[in-house]
């Protein structure tokens, strides 16, 4: 590529993060709070202490774990939106083992790794449900997820509120916590596991590989640019979107029993905190390139934890940080889209810029 | 200064809008490193036939784009009637009276006829659709069109598309017309319909732009010819024109096609017996071929005669309804196209970008998957060394690195043909050289041939290039309806015999060979 393309892709870039920040300025000159103060609080609220920063790792690590599932089914040209339900049901199986054996003689920290593995075969199986109802039955995924998306959500309230219910009362709370002894390992003094950064960090290098170096992922790569010309090169098309599927799900099934096991030590409503969506956002603005998907994700974790500072201080929803997230990734979008109409990326068959790259 | 406000259009039966002179002046394009278009100056009265020759990748499309609106100049202007206008879109164009018909039509298959006739009309929130089918119907009479406006257009012949699309662009007031490669993948029969219209159109004072490889075409039909060579105009040419010079002026010098030596018959290779096939609208009964290794068999037949149907289910694309399929003794019959491609069966599919390769994908990452491999992990550096080989050995102008839909039709195709691997029992061509210049034709058989010779490959091809059929087939079959003929030995033929067969005339002289047929 030439210099000159190398920089102004970059200064598009930039106009991006200039526009989403000006955009959001506006939200928050119109909400009435003062934008400075604001931006201030969520940075201090990500990077002020050592502890505030791990907080942003244990929130970087289940999003880090979808965006590395997204990649494998957005390699394969699938839009998982169903990953929500899959960090979901993830969860609930892992609190369904953790249920079934925390009276037995099981040791205590077998449990924990029989619950996590139930919750990668949870997501697993409901991410293998939608790509069925996509391959035998005919039913997009993005359609089948989005459905999927809300039967786990109603599995989860019915649990909740039916046969998991508290003694005495149900509530939006959850289920009754676990004893200390059937949760992850923390730091000392800190809510993160180093188990859970271990395997935020071991999937993404794993997703990585197995999409740029493997004969799988050059496969899934097919698929998803020319299902039909993947096809006539031999490849099982169907099977391996369905393993696509498999391998997203258990990467979000793991998310799912991360949350129970190392962070909330029960079944909540939202367990899944919604980041299969946010991973979702994150792929669209990274590109799907698995080389940006940890600082992006971090960045974002960043912008998470920092807003909740924003009610405490400014009496804003804490909400807001989704507000910058959305905006961001829409921008980027954007601009990615007016570069290629302003620098001429041309039609399809007058691509030929690339034409002796490498 | 330039003139920029487009005539508003007039909807109506063609024909009333005034001739229009076309004249490009310095038209400069460059894509990347790649020169498309070099300061080309070409001017065509209206009411004439320019034909537009020149090779694959020699800049025709680009200068075509250029008029259309579809890609800017970057240097140089456009003259229409004199005046000096600015074309920013195709919609643009259609508005100054300029449209193209492309090689691929534009059109929305799963839409009604009339639903693409209607879809640019500019203005009104509620289509009048009694006056379109009305004006549809005045079109078609007019040039002998019988296409129905009900019909939904994947039902229609890519001829009948094109002819939807002439009237369309006429019914839109279009006084430059740009046919782009339009007698690829139309049938003789409706290529002789084309030449009609497009003779009405220049007579009606429309000027025609005739974009093709193909000099018989351009022979038959041109007024003026302008020869494009790698981004530059070369040469233009009035009738008559002296075929040696066009095709000098193309390629830089003269090419000969070789001969071909009689075929003989050692062993059979694949036995095709009493094979029936179907798809929703068509029924092909009863096909009896064998095939020695070696041989080239032929499929002609107007598009959509039943050959494509028969040449997908020899490759397991489509299950045959009744019959055997046999290869080197293996009854394949009903087993899915993986079986058969581990079997030693290829199958190379006409629509190139569609079917054959993934856009995105670099010709080192086509040539990895194409391999296959019992390793999980990539090597890369072998898959590098493996293209290059096999980019040399095909003389396919690409780096290995190159992104497949940046290279030349002819360049894809040779592509397609390097990542068949050896060896093969039985290769599958539908349309093999459709689009290519006659330098890639060549070339491209050259090697089909020598997997024949070398391997013994049979291989089964459809062509609607009827001297393809007769040059390069040691027996050709031909298709009509869903019947097939027997097959015939490609030298006792001549190309007037199966003209007439393709469009239904003397069959009647195969009933006593038809055996076996269910009557």
């Amino acid at each position: 590529m030439p210099k000159r393309t190398v920089w102004l892709n970059i200064l598009f870039q930039v106009a991006a993060v200039l526009l989403a920040l000006g955009f959001t300025t506006l939200v928050l000159v119109m909400a009435g709070a003062p934008p400075l103060v604001a931006y201030q609080r969520i940075i201090y609220g990500s990077l002020s202490t050592f502890s505030r920063f791990t907080d942003v790792l244990v929130s970087w690590i289940p999003l880090m774990l979808t965006i590395s599932g997204l990649l494998i089914t957005f390699s394969a040209g699938l839009w998982n939106i169903g990953i929500e339900g899959q960090v979901t049901v993830g969860a609930v199986f892992t609190t369904l083992v953790i249920r079934l054996l925390m009276d037995t003689a099981v040791p205590d920290s077998l449990v924990i790794a029989l619950s996590i593995l139930a919750g990668v075969v949870g997501g697993a199986l409901w991410a293998l449900l939608a790509g069925a109802l996509k391959t035998f039955g005919g039913v997009n995924e993005i359609f089948g997820g989005l459905g999927l998306n809300f039967v786990a959500t109603a599995l989860t309230i019915w649990l909740i509120f039916g046969p998991w219910k508290r003694p005495g009362v149900a509530s939006m709370a959850g289920t009754e916590p676990f004893p200390a002894e059937f949760s992850l390992p923390l730091f000392p003094d800190l809510r993160l596991s180093p188990w859970s950064l271990a395997f935020g960090i071991l999937a993404i290098v794993i997703v990585y590989f197995l999409l740029r170096g493997t004969h799988f992922g050059l496969k899934l790569k097919a698929i998803g640019r020319n299902m039909r010309a993947a096809f006539l090169l031999g490849i099982p098309t169907w099977q391996h979107m369905m393993l696509a599927f498999l391998l997203c799900g258990a990467f979000a099934g793991l998310a799912g029993a991360l949350q129970v096991t190392a962070i909330y030590h029960r079944l909540i409503p939202s367990i899944s905190s919604g980041y299969g969506f946010l991973g979702l956002l994150v792929g669209m603005l990274i590109n799907y390139q698995a080389i940006w998907a940890a600082p992006v994700a971090l960045f974002f974790a960043a912008l998470n934890v920092g807003s909740i500072q924003l009610p405490l201080v400014l009496k804003l929803d804490s909400s807001f940080s989704g507000v910058l997230q959305g905006v961001l990734v829409l921008f980027v979008l954007m601009t990615e889209g007016l570069r290629q109409r302003l620098l001429g990326r041309g039609g399809l068959r007058l691509g030929r810029k690339n034409q002796g790259e490498k | 200064m330039v003139v920029n406000i487009p005539p508003v259009p007039q909807l109506g039966t063609g024909g009333e809008g005034t001739d229009m002179d076309v004249d490009l002046r310095q038209i400069s394009k460059t894509f990347g490193a790649v020169h498309a278009n070099v300061d080309i100056n070409l001017s065509i009265p209206a009411g004439t036939i320019q034909g537009i020759l020149g090779e694959n990748g020699a800049g025709k499309s680009t200068l075509m784009k250029v008029l259309s609106g579809f890609i800017r100049a970057d240097q140089g202007e456009i003259l229409l009637d004199g005046r000096p206008v600015v074309i920013h879109s195709p919609a643009d164009a259609i508005r100054f009276g300029v449209g193209m018909l492309h090689q691929d039509p534009l059109d929305f298959p799963p839409m009604k006829a009339l639903d693409n006739f209607l879809v640019g009309q500019p203005g009104g929130v509620l289509p009048n659709r009694r006056k379109a089918v009305a004006d549809l119907h005045e079109l078609g009479s007019q040039f002998g069109f019988n296409i129905d406006p009900e019909a939904f257009v994947d039902s229609l012949t890519v001829g009948e598309r094109q002819q939807l699309e002439i009237m369309r662009l006429l019914w839109l007031g279009a006084r430059v017309f740009i046919f782009d490669e339009p007698t690829t993948g139309i049938s003789a029969l409706q290529k002789e319909i084309l030449f009609a219209t497009l003779k009405q159109l220049a007579e009606q004072g429309k000027t025609v732009i005739f974009v093709s490889h193909k000099l018989e075409d351009v022979e038959a039909l041109c007024h003026q010819v302008a020869v494009l060579r790698q981004g530059y105009l070369v040469g233009e040419a009035r009738r008559p024109y002296r075929v040696k010079k066009l095709v000098e002026l193309m390629f830089g010098k003269e090419i000969s096609v070789g001969e071909r030596a009689p075929m003989r018959c050692d062993d059979v290779a694949l036995s095709i017996s009493s094979l029936d096939v179907e798809d929703y609208r068509l029924q092909v009964r009863n096909v009896d071929l064998e095939i020695c290794a070696g041989e080239v068999i032929g499929l002609a037949g107007m598009e959509g005669s039943g050959q494509d149907l028969f040449l997908r289910a020899c490759s397991g694309l489509v299950k045959p309804t009744g019959g055997k399929v046999i290869l080197k003794n293996r009854n394949l019959t009903g087993k899915s196209y993986h079986v058969f491609k581990k079997n030693g069966v290829a199958f190379l599919p006409a629509a190139r970008l569609e079917e054959g390769l993934a856009s995105g994908m670099s010709l080192t990452e086509h040539f990895v998957l194409a391999e296959g491999s019992k390793q999980f992990f990539i090597n890369w550096e072998k898959g590098r060394q493996l293209a290059q080989e096999r980019i040399t050995d095909f003389n396919i102008r690409g780096e290995p690195g190159s992104p497949v839909e940046s290279l030349s039709g002819g360049n894809q195709q040779r592509a397609l043909l390097a990542l068949m691997r050896v060896p093969l029992s039985l290769l599958l061509l539908e349309h093999p050289t459709r689009g290519l210049d006659i330098e890639s034709t060549i070339y491209i058989w050259s090697k089909l041939k020598a997997r024949c010779k070398q391997e013994g490959t049979c291989i089964i091809f459809i062509s609607s290039d009827l001297e393809e059929i007769l040059q390069y087939s040691d027996r050709v079959l031909v298709f009509f309806t869903g019947k097939a003929s027997p097959p015939m030995e490609s030298w006792k033929l001549t190309r007037d015999m199966l003209g007439q067969l393709i469009g239904g005339k003397g069959w009647e002289y195969f009933k006593t060979g038809q055996g076996r047929s269910n009557a």
